[in-house]
């Protein structure tokens, strides 16, 4: 929650799926870098899949939103559409080409891909 | 019934209190309306930003100020 009452700017809410993955994970840095630059704010996608009201009317009340699943799976998407959350922005990180594995050491230029192609899809 | 208006203290949270005390007397509902500022208290809740409105447990919106009408659907049971 904005330390801010109203705060002004970055109030879209960036859902990353998280996931055990590189792109799982690319999610989760995007998220995060994208929040501390400013462009939003990472909210717990976990909170909404619990089905925690606050969690799920936050979503539901939002104006702006971006999703972010790491592959095709799609687990960020059916938790949204488990808690009847319309998907507002959405984007599945294979989809720009980049392979999925368990290599956890994040690739600088996958990083900035995945940013630039979020900040693209919530234009 | 008792109502929580969540929000550090802006022009908009304080409009959303009024919207709520004002629904409240309209329709003579039974009800405490009480307003939390306390940051980790509205973190508790989960929500996203303020204002928050919360009935008796339920958060019914976030980060907007709910019309006077809106709430009376929310009170009126």
């Amino acid at each position: 929650m904005a330390k801010e009452c109203c705060a002004p700017g970055g109030n879209i809410m960036i859902l990353a799926c998280s996931g055990g993955s590189n792109v799982g994970q690319l999610s989760n840095q995007a998220a995060v870098e994208l929040t501390q630059e400013g462009f939003g704010r990472m909210f717990c996608l976990a909170g909404i899949g619990g089905h925690l009201g606050g969690f799920v009317r936050s979503a539901k009340d939002v104006p702006a939103m971006v999703a972010i699943d790491g592959c095709e799976v799609g687990c960020a998407k059916a938790i949204l559409e488990h808690a009847e959350i319309p998907t507002k922005n959405y984007l599945v990180l294979t989809d720009l080409g980049i392979e999925k594995n368990k290599d956890f050491n994040l690739k600088e230029e996958d990083i900035q891909k995945v940013k630039a192609a979020i900040k693209s899809v919530c234009e | 019934m008792d109502i929580k208006v969540l929000g550090p203290g802006c022009p908009k949270c304080k409009q959303t209190e009024k919207n709520v005390k004002d629904a409240v007397s309209e329709t003579g509902v039974s009800a405490t309306v009480e307003k939390v500022t306390d940051v980790m208290e509205i973190a508790g809740y989960g929500v996203f930003g303020t204002p928050s409105v919360v009935i008796d447990g339920e958060v019914k919106s976030v980060g907007k100020i709910p019309s006077k009408d809106e709430i009376k659907t929310w009170i009126e049971k």
